[in-house]
C-alpha cells in the first residue's frame, strides 16, 4: 500500500500519545513516588518498601492475598471444568450454561449487594432473612455472621462471590477447548476399555491442560488485584484487607502517597510474572491454531 | 438392548443431580434479590423471600414502589444517566482510536513499528493501580478530577491496549489483495481504511465494543479514584457502593437499586449473547 510517510503516525499517534500519557509516565512516576515520603517531598529509599513488609498489620494483608489466590482459582478452575465436561455430555448444555455465564453481566458492587443479602444476619430470636443463615437455622444451627467471623468465614464467604462471578468463565473457555479436542480420541479410549474417569484422567485432562494452565494464571492474575468485593462488603475491616483495597486507603484516606504507591509497585511485582507466562503460552497456542 | 438403555438412563442420573444443582444454587441469590426489590419494608424484615413462594397468586405481596424510591429519591435515576453518559463516550473513543491504531501497526510500514506494538502490548500488564496517583495529579492541575472528560480519558487510556491488540490481530489476518485493489481503484489510505477494512472488521469491533462498555458500566475503582468526590456524576456502581455503606438495613432499597445497575448489562448479554461471550473471553488479558 502506498502512503505517505506522515500517515501512519496520524493514525497510531493519538493511540500513541493518551497510551505514554495514561500508562507509560504514571507508572514511571509511581516507582519514583514510592520511593519518597507520604507527600512526595523528601526521599526515603526503600522506606515505603520496609513498612510495606514488615509492619504486623500487613502480614494480614498478604496472607488473605494469598487466600483468595489459591482459594479462588482452585474453585474457579475446577468447577468450571467440572461443568464444562459434565454440561457436554446433556441436552440442556447451552441454558445450563448461560445460567452460570451471566453472572459475568453483573458488576462486582451489584454482585456483592446480591450477595450481602444472602449473608445477611439476624440474631436467633429473629427471623433469619438472609439464605444462609435460614439454611443454617433450618438445619439446627445457630445463625453466623458470614463476613464477621475472622478470618476463614469471612474470608472464604467473600472469595464465594468472586467465584460465582467467574465460574462461568471459566466454564465457557474450557468448553470451548473441550469441543475442540477430536471425539474419536475419546471414542479409541472407551473401545479399548478404559472407563469414563481413566477417559477423562488420560485423553481429556492432558489435552485440555494447556488451556487449564492459561485459565489459571489468568484468574491468579485477576485475584491479584481483587478490590471491589472487599471494598463493597467488608472495606477490608474484620481482617479482611486485600492490597488493592489497602493501596486506595492509603490513597485516599490516609494520603500517603509514597506508601500507595509502593503497594501499586508490589501489585504490578508480583502480576508481572503471570502475565508474562500467560502471554507466552497464550502466543504459542495461537501458533499451533 | 432395553436393559441397558435403563442401566445408562441410572447411571447418568448423579450427572443431573450435580449440573441441577449447581445451576439452581448459581441462580438463588439473583432470585433473591429479584424477589425482594419488589417487596414492601415491612415483608422484607418479617420473613424470607422465599416464602412469597408459598402464597404466589396473592399479587397484593408485590409492589413497585421499591423502584419508584430508588430511581427518584435515592438518586439511581441519574447515577444510571451518569452511567450512559461515562460508558457511551468510555466506550467510541477508545475503540475509534485503537481502530485507527490497529490499522496502521497491521498494515503500514514506519520505523520503529514492531517495537512500538510490542510496548502497546505489554502495557496490558500494568495493574491500573500503577497510574492513579500521578494521573490524578495531572487531573487536579486541569481541573477535570471529577469531570466526565477526565473519567472519559482515563477510561479510553486504560482500554486501548486491549482494543489495539486485538483488532490487530483481527485486521493482520485480512487478505493481502484488499488492498492491492484498492489500491488499483486509486483509494487513499483513509478511504480504504473506512470503506473496507472497516466494515470487514465489524465482527472484531462488535467484540471489543462490548466488552468494553460492559467493563466500563461496571467499573467501580476508576469510578472512585476520578469521580469518588463528586455524586452528582456518580455512576450506578458508586452510587450503589455508597447506598451499601449508608442504608446498608434496608434491602428493599439495596436489591431494587443492584436490579437498576444490571438491568442495562444484562439486556446486552441476552440480546448479543455471542458477541457477549466473545468479547468477555478476548478480554481476559486486560491488566
Amino acid at each position: 500500500m502506498r502512503t505517505r510517510r506522515i500517515t501512519p503516525w496520524l493514525f497510531a499517534g493519538p493511540a500513541l500519545f493518551l497510551l505514554a500519557l495514561f500508562l507509560v509516565y504514571p507508572s514511571i512516576e509511581t516507582i519514583r513516588v514510592s520511593f519518597y515520603n507520604w507527600n512526595s517531598t523528601t526521599y526515603v529509599g526503600f522506606q515505603n518498601y520496609i513498612s510495606a513488609f514488615t509492619e504486623p498489620s500487613m502480614v494480614n494483608v498478604f496472607r488473605n492475598n494469598a487466600i483468595w489466590v489459591f482459594v479462588f482459582t482452585l474453585f474457579t478452575v475446577s468447577l468450571g471444568l467440572i461443568l464444562a465436561v459434565l454440561l457436554d455430555r446433556v441436552r440442556y448444555e447451552k441454558i445450563a450454561k448461560s445460567f452460570i455465564f451471566i453472572p459475568m453481566a453483573i458488576s462486582m458492587v451489584g454482585a456483592s449487594t446480591i450477595w450481602k443479602f444472602v449473608y445477611a444476619y439476624k440474631p436467633p430470636s429473629a427471623p433469619q432473612i438472609g439464605l444462609l443463615n435460614a439454611f443454617v437455622v433450618a438445619l439446627g444451627g445457630q445463625p453466623v455472621g458470614w463476613l464477621i467471623e475472622s478470618p476463614w468465614v469471612n474470608n472464604l464467604s467473600l472469595i464465594a462471590v468472586g467465584v460465582w462471578l467467574w465460574t462461568g468463565f471459566c466454564m465457557v473457555l474450557l468448553s470451548a477447548a473441550l469441543k475442540n479436542i477430536p471425539k474419536q480420541l475419546m471414542e479409541a479410549a472407551r473401545i479399548d476399555g478404559a472407563n469414563e474417569w481413566q477417559v477423562f484422567r488420560k485423553v481429556t485432562l492432558p489435552l485440555l491442560w494447556p488451556t487449564v494452565a492459561v485459565v489459571m494464571t489468568t484468574m491468579v492474575v485477576f485475584v491479584l488485584k481483587i478490590f471491589d468485593i472487599v471494598y463493597v462488603m467488608t472495606n477490608g475491616n474484620y481482617g479482611t484487607e486485600v492490597i488493592a483495597n489497602l493501596m486506595y486507603k492509603q490513597q485516599f484516606t490516609f494520603q500517603n502517597y509514597g506508601l500507595a504507591a509502593a503497594l501499586a509497585v508490589v501489585l504490578l511485582l508480583l502480576v508481572v510474572p503471570m502475565m508474562v507466562l500467560n502471554i507466552r503460552r497464550f502466543r504459542r497456542q495461537e501458533e499451533i491454531r | 438392548m432395553r436393559m441397558r438403555a435403563v442401566r445408562r438412563l441410572f447411571s447418568r442420573v448423579p450427572i443431573h443431580a450435580v449440573l441441577v444443582t449447581i445451576a439452581i444454587i448459581w441462580m438463588l441469590p439473583t432470585l433473591g434479590v429479584l424477589v425482594t426489590s419488589f417487596r414492601a419494608p415491612r415483608d422484607v424484615y418479617g420473613t424470607g423471600w422465599w416464602t412469597v413462594f408459598a402464597h404466589i397468586g396473592r399479587t397484593g405481596q408485590f409492589t413497585i414502589s421499591n423502584y419508584v424510591e430508588v430511581i427518584f429519591k435515592q438518586g439511581m435515576g441519574r447515577a444510571f444517566l451518569n452511567s450512559l453518559f461515562i460508558s457511551v463516550p468510555g466506550t467510541v473513543i477508545p475503540v475509534t482510536i485503537a481502530a485507527f491504531a490497529a490499522f496502521a501497526f497491521s498494515w503500514m510500514k514506519f520505523r520503529g513499528r514492531n517495537i512500538l506494538f510490542m510496548i502497546v502490548v505489554a502495557l496490558l500488564i500494568i495493574p491500573l493501580q500503577m497510574t492513579f496517583i500521578p494521573v490524578l495529579r495531572i487531573f487536579n492541575k486541569l481541573h477535570i478530577a471529577g469531570t466526565f472528560p477526565g473519567i472519559w480519558f482515563a477510561h479510553t487510556g486504560y482500554g486501548l491496549p486491549l482494543a489495539v491488540y486485538l483488532l490487530h490481530n483481527f485486521m493482520s489476518s485480512l487478505p493481502r489483495d484488499l488492498f492491492d485493489s484498492a489500491a488499483i481503484d486509486g483509494a487513499t489510505t483513509l478511504q480504504t481504511f473506512l470503506r473496507i477494512i472497516v466494515p470487514l472488521s465489524v465482527p472484531a469491533i462488535a467484540s471489543v465494543i462490548i466488552f468494553q462498555f460492559v467493563w466500563v458500566w461496571n467499573d467501580l475503582l476508576v469510578a472512585l479514584i476520578y469521580l469518588g468526590g463528586s455524586p452528582n456524576v456518580a455512576p450506578v456502581t458508586l452510587k450503589i457502593a455508597n447506598l451499601v455503606g449508608s442504608r446498608g438495613q434496608d434491602w428493599q432499597i439495596l436489591t431494587a437499586a443492584a436490579f437498576v445497575s444490571m438491568a442495562l448489562p444484562l439486556v446486552v448479554f441476552f440480546s448479543l449473547q455471542r458477541y457477549f461471550v466473545r468479547g468477555i473471553l478476548a478480554g481476559s488479558v486486560k491488566g
